[in-house]
Formats: C-alpha cells, sequence, structure tokens
C-alpha cells in the first residue's frame, strides 16, 4: 500500500530547532528525522507542544527568526530547506512545497478578495495574465468543492464559512501544484462532519495529484484512514514512526500505546473514565534526561535515563523505528498483561 | 449608504446646534464679557452703553440674541463686535490661507508617520528604532509657538532661507513663493504629529506582523516587499486613516491656531485667537461652527473610508 519506492521527496535528517526566550532555550524539535515519497501520506501525530507544528513550519521556512536556532538537513529533492537563502525558500513556497494552516477564519487576509489572494500567489511564481490566473483558480476552487466557483471568486474571506475557508485555502495551497503538502491540524478548528468533508477532499487530492502529504494533527483517529505512515512526536522527538499498521497493530512506544489506549471506540463498551496518561508533557527548557517520557511511563527503569535512539527494533520491519530501550518480546507482555497504559492497544480494528 | 448620508447630515445638524449654543453661553456668563461695556470704551457713560446695547440688541433676552446672531451667520451678515468687520468675509479671506497649511501638513506628517513607523517596526528593538523613537517623542513634546518661533528666527530670520513668516498668494508672487513661504509652518506642524502617527503604526504593524494571514502571505512564496505592504501595511493603515481624518478634519477647520500664528498665515486659527483675546463673540462663534463642520465631515468620510478599507464593516 505504501509507495516505497516511489520518488523521494522531503528527507529530513536529525533535525534539531531550538528557540531563545526569556526563561532559557526551548529545545522545540529534537532529532527528528523521516522521509516522504510522492504519493505518500505521512501523518506526524503528537499532542500539543510536542514539535509537530514546529516541524511542519521548519520546512517552510517560517519559524526563521533571529532567535531560533536550526540543526541538521530538511532536503527537498536537491534544495536544503534549512540552509537555503530566503530566495531560494521563496521561490520553493506554493510551488513546490505548500501548506495549509490549522484555522482557517483568521489565515485568509480580511481585506482582499478570496480570488485575488490566490492569484496573487499564482503571480508570484508564473508570468500569467490576470484572466488566464483567474481561470486557474476557478479550476481549482471548483476541484476543492466550492459551489459557484466564478460568482465566489470575489467575495471576502468573511463572507465564507470556516469549512469553505479551509477549502479556498486546499485550492490556494494546490494552485502551483506541489510536490509536497503539509496540512497542520487542517480539520483542528472545523466541525465534526465538516472534518470528515475536508479529509475526504485532501483524499481524492492525494490519488489524484501525486503529490506527498504531510498531515499533522493531535488526533490519531481522523488518520486511521488516510496515513501510509505515521510519525509519533513527544516533547520534541519522534518516538516512534511506521506504517500505519505498524503503529495501530504493533506499537512499540508506551507512549503510543497511551495515544492509542485514549482513542474512544463505538465498537467497544464506554469505560467510565477516558483512559488518559497520567502526568504532563515535560518542559521543553528543562527536558527530562534520557527518554522524554521516562517521568510519565509506568515501565521507566535506569536504561532509560540514557537518551534512546530512533531505531528499527522489531525483527524484520526497517521501516518501523522507535525510541523505547526495552526489548520487543518485553513490549509485547506488557501490552497485552496490560499496564497502566496500553491496555486498549493492538485491538484496533479498521 | 444613502440612509448613512441622511442620518450623517441631521447628526451634523444637531452638533453644530449644540456647539453654537455652548459657545454663545460660554460667552454669555464669562467675567468681563459684556460686550457693550467694551464696545464704548474707557471712559464710557452709562448713556453710551444702553445706546449701544439697544442698537446691537444686547438688550434683548438672551435666546432671541442667539437666534439673531444664528440668522446672520447663516445669511452672512454676522458683524465683529471689536472691529465692525464682517465676519463671514475674514473667514472666507483665511480659508485658503487655512487649506493651504492643513492640506500639505497632513499630507506631510501622514506620508513621513507612515514611512517612519513602517522603518521602525522593521527594525524593531535595534538602535535605529530606539532613536527614531527618540524623536518621535522630542516632536511630539515640542511646543509648537517655540518650535516655530526657533525655526523661524534662525531659518527665516538670521539664514535668510525662508521667509520670516507671513503668507503669500499664488495668483500675486507664484507658486515658488507660495511654496517657500508655506514649507516651515507644513514642517512645524507636520512634526508635532509624525511622532504619534509613527508610535501607532509602528505597534499596528508589530501586531499584523503576526497575524496568521501574514504567515499564510509568507508560505504563499511572496516577496518580502509585497508582504510587507500588501498584507501588512494595508491592514495596519486602517486605524491610522481613522486617527488621520479626524486630525486632518480639526487642523482644516482652523484648529491649527498656533502654527498658524507663530508663523502670521492669517488664516481662520488665526482670526479665531484673535477674536477670543478680545472677547469677541461673532467671529469666535462662527470660527467654532466652521470647525465643528469640518470635524463632523472628516468623521462621516473616515466612517465611509473606513467600510471601503475593511470590507466586513458595512455602513447601515
Amino acid at each position: 500500500m505504501t509507495p516505497a519506492h516511489s520518488e523521494l521527496l522531503l528527507d529530513v535528517r536529525n533535525l534539531n530547532v531550538s528557540f531563545a526566550t526569556e526563561e532559557g532555550v526551548v529545545q522545540a524539535v529534537d532529532e527528528v528525522s523521516f522521509e516522504l515519497r510522492a504519493g505518500e501520506v505521512l501523518s506526524v501525530v503528537g499532542e500539543s507542544g510536542s514539535g509537530k507544528s514546529v516541524t511542519a513550519m521548519t520546512l517552510m521556512g517560517l519559524t526563521r527568526s533571529p532567535n531560533a536556532r536550526f540543526a541538521g538537513t530538511a532536503r527537498l529533492r536537491d534544495l536544503d530547506l534549512i540552509t537555503a537563502t530566503d530566495d531560494q525558500l521563496r521561490a520553493v513556497r506554493a510551488e513546490e512545497i505548500a501548506m495549509i494552516f490549522q484555522d482557517p477564519m483568521t489565515s485568509l487576509n480580511p481585506v482582499h478578495r478570496i480570488g485575488k489572494q490566490i492569484v496573487e500567489q499564482i503571480q508570484a511564481h508564473r508570468d500569467v495574465s490576470d484572466a488566464e490566473a483567474r481561470d486557474l483558480v476557478v479550476t481549482q476552487l471548483e476541484r476543492v468543492g466550492i459551489p459557484r466557483a466564478r460568482e465566489r471568486f470575489d467575495a471576502y474571506p468573511h463572507e465564507f464559512s470556516g469549512g469553505m475557508r479551509q477549502r479556498v485555502m486546499i485550492a490556494m495551497a494546490l494552485s502551483c501544484d506541489p510536490s509536497v503538502l503539509i496540512a497542520d491540524e487542517p480539520t483542528t478548528a472545523l466541525d465534526v462532519t465538516i472534518q470528515a468533508q475536508i479529509l475526504e477532499v485532501l483524499k481524492e487530492l492525494r490519488s489524484e495529484s501525486g503529490a506527498g502529504i504531510i498531515l499533522v494533527t493531535h488526533d490519531l483517529g481522523v488518520v486511521a484512514d488516510i496515513a501510509d505512515r505515521i510519525a509519533v512526536m513527544y516533547a520534541g522527538r519522534i518516538v516512534e514512526q511506521g506504517t500505519t499498521d505498524e503503529i495501530f497493530y504493533n506499537p512499540q512506544h508506551p507512549y503510543t500505546w497511551g495515544l492509542l489506549g485514549s482513542i474512544t471506540r463505538v465498537d467497544r463498551p464506554r469505560p467510565d473514565r477516558l483512559p488518559s496518561i497520567s502526568g504532563l508533557p515535560p518542559s521543553l527548557i528543562h527536558p527530562p534526561q534520557g527518554c522524554h517520557f521516562r517521568p510519565r511511563c509506568p515501565h521507566a527503569h535506569d536504561a532509560c535515563l540514557v537518551k534512546p535512539e530512533l531505531r528499527a527494533r522489531v525483527p524484520g520491519a526497517t521501516g518501523h523505528e522507535d525510541r523505547c530501550v526495552m526489548k520487543p518480546g518485553q513490549k509485547e507482555k506488557l501490552r497485552q498483561t496490560g499496564g497502566q497504559i496500553g491496555l486498549e492497544a493492538g485491538g484496533v480494528t479498521s | 449608504m444613502g440612509r448613512f448620508v441622511v442620518r450623517r447630515l441631521v447628526g451634523m445638524v444637531l452638533v453644530m446646534f449644540a456647539v453654537s449654543v455652548l459657545t454663545f453661553a460660554i460667552f454669555n456668563v464669562i467675567p468681563n464679557g459684556d460686550p457693550a461695556d467694551r464696545m464704548a470704551g474707557k471712559n464710557s457713560t452709562a448713556v453710551q452703553i444702553t445706546a449701544i446695547e439697544k442698537e446691537w440688541g444686547f438688550d434683548q433676552p438672551i435666546y432671541r440674541q442667539y437666534a439673531t446672531t444664528m440668522e446672520k451667520v447663516v445669511t452672512g451678515d454676522l458683524i465683529s463686535y471689536a472691529n465692525q468687520t464682517n465676519v463671514v468675509d475674514e473667514i472666507k479671506r483665511g480659508i485658503p490661507r487655512t487649506f493651504a497649511l492643513a492640506i500639505g501638513a497632513a499630507l506631510l506628517w501622514f506620508a513621513m508617520g507612515t514611512a517612519l513607523g513602517l522603518y521602525t517596526a522593521m527594525r524593531a528593538g535595534r538602535w535605529t528604532d530606539t532613536l527614531v523613537t527618540v524623536l518621535a517623542l522630542v516632536g511630539v513634546s515640542m511646543p509648537v509657538f517655540w518650535l516655530g518661533a526657533l525655526a523661524s528666527y534662525y531659518l527665516g530670520f538670521k539664514a535668510g532661507i525662508f521667509p520670516n513668516g507671513g503668507y503669500s498668494e499664488i495668483g500675486e508672487d507664484g507658486l515658488w513663493q507660495w511654496v517657500n513661504h508655506m514649507i516651515l509652518p507644513w514642517c512645524v506642524l507636520a512634526t508635532l504629529f509624525v511622532g504619534v502617527y509613527s508610535r501607532v503604526l509602528r505597534s499596528n504593524v508589530l501586531d499584523t506582523i503576526n497575524d496568521d494571514y501574514v504567515r499564510t502571505a509568507r508560505a504563499k512564496g511572496l516577496s518580502e516587499r509585497r508582504v510587507m505592504i500588501h498584507h501588512v501595511l494595508r491592514n495596519s493603515l486602517i486605524p491610522i486613516v481613522t486617527l488621520w481624518g479626524l486630525d486632518f478634519g480639526a487642523v482644516l477647520g482652523g484648529g491649527a491656531i498656533l502654527t498658524e500664528t507663530v508663523f502670521d498665515l492669517q488664516g481662520v486659527g488665526q482670526y479665531f485667537a484673535e477674536s477670543i483675546g478680545q472677547l469677541d463673540v461673532p467671529p469666535v462663534l462662527a470660527v467654532t461652527l466652521f470647525g465643528a463642520f469640518f470635524i463632523v465631515l472628516l468623521n462621516t468620510l473616515v466612517d465611509i473610508v473606513y467600510a471601503a478599507l475593511d470590507p466586513r464593516i458595512r455602513l447601515s
């Protein structure tokens, strides 16, 4: 199912992003590595503050600021997005790598007509006349399911609902046919019914365009049937990544067990209380020594005081990497006998 | 839109009525305000004063006096108590001078304020930002009569670069003389506002620059210049336009009293100042109405422009 041998679009290696703040240095992204291939949907999952949005924005060069520090590489074909000059970055934005943001209510400029906002992007990259650009935009708006697109071209953002605005954002992101599309929590600000529609649009696009999609979300439920691969982030690090099946059926990291365990299930008796992971995510200014999940992990022991590497630990599954030092057999046992977390894991039906 | 304009026109009439009543009342209760007494001179007899009171209608009840005065304002027959000249003619003579000052200075402070505001916002925290901030504060803090007098003395009288005050008609001495006479007043009046405008714009820009749609604009691969002008500045300017309209209205209506007086422009504002000094009610009343008219007018225009700049606002 995963187009494992299609073209490698994006190769992120040991990406580190830190910000100097008044309280200290925040290590927002810590040795993050992943790949994205053409036609693939990679979902980056994690709770708020896990560094998933910062990772996404860094790929667009949107986290650049005087107090930000970067290390590692993020190659988009031949261009390293981390060391690219502002002009190089400007040239690939929208054209090669485009982004859909979390809040469609505030992501469009309220004083410009929506059509113009997309035309502006096309004309920044291509030498097309106003009329040609207009036709292109209308086609894109129709493609993402905006009715009467030709008339709506001249509407202002406030005349659109949240779902419609997110469709506009998607149309905008797609209007230059980028090979990588980053969707940063594209459905979080929307009603559940609208969420489903937007995901449907994304799914269609993925099969039509062959672009690689990075879907950032905190909701594992959202990604189950759209993602090919999943990367689980916790406190700035990827703690586990693998195919969707591997993550759902054979999760290796206790944090992933916790995430899976906290999804409500309609096909099981409802528990009195929703299972949750005890404790709070660590401060990224003074992260815990070794494994970042250690203070909340019921299975933590001395070996966890050493920073665990992200590598393949399950025999025979090279693409399935995690950062938990326990042996796979031991994990299997813990998961089945049930620790405080991960009770539900391993039994997810799709 | 039509209803909006009608409602604003009605509002304007009400405001001007209230302003005229207040002004008239104030001048009737302030001490030493009896016009007959003043017109009769220092060594006058009670008989003379009574005669003047009768002739000018000061013996009438106050509401009648108000009604007669207002009638004369409308018909243009209003006569000054102090020097018996026609008030409306005096104001007409001052209008081109006041307008020349107001329009030139307002354009100057808007352009300078915007440019400095944008510049300091983009350099926020660096030494150039601090420098301009300090200069803005200095500009705001310098009284016009002081700055104007200094400029007039050193650049006009001493150095001879500019004429030493006064106004030059374009029709008489040509455009260059006119500009030459206006440069100092424009700069001095604009200095007073540039600081405020640049500070307000700076903080607007710094707010807007973190808005999500600016991030979107960057993600679109637009040039930094286009992001700043089309997205950041375009949205940051909306409150500035409001501020500008109101200040411009006040200056158009003769509000730049000090600047006009320091440079002896003989505009509406200077006429107003002189009339207040003589407790001369008719010109004070007329200029107050003149000023109120422009303030209300510019207020209305600002609302219309505001709706044009921000499509989320509808006039209703």
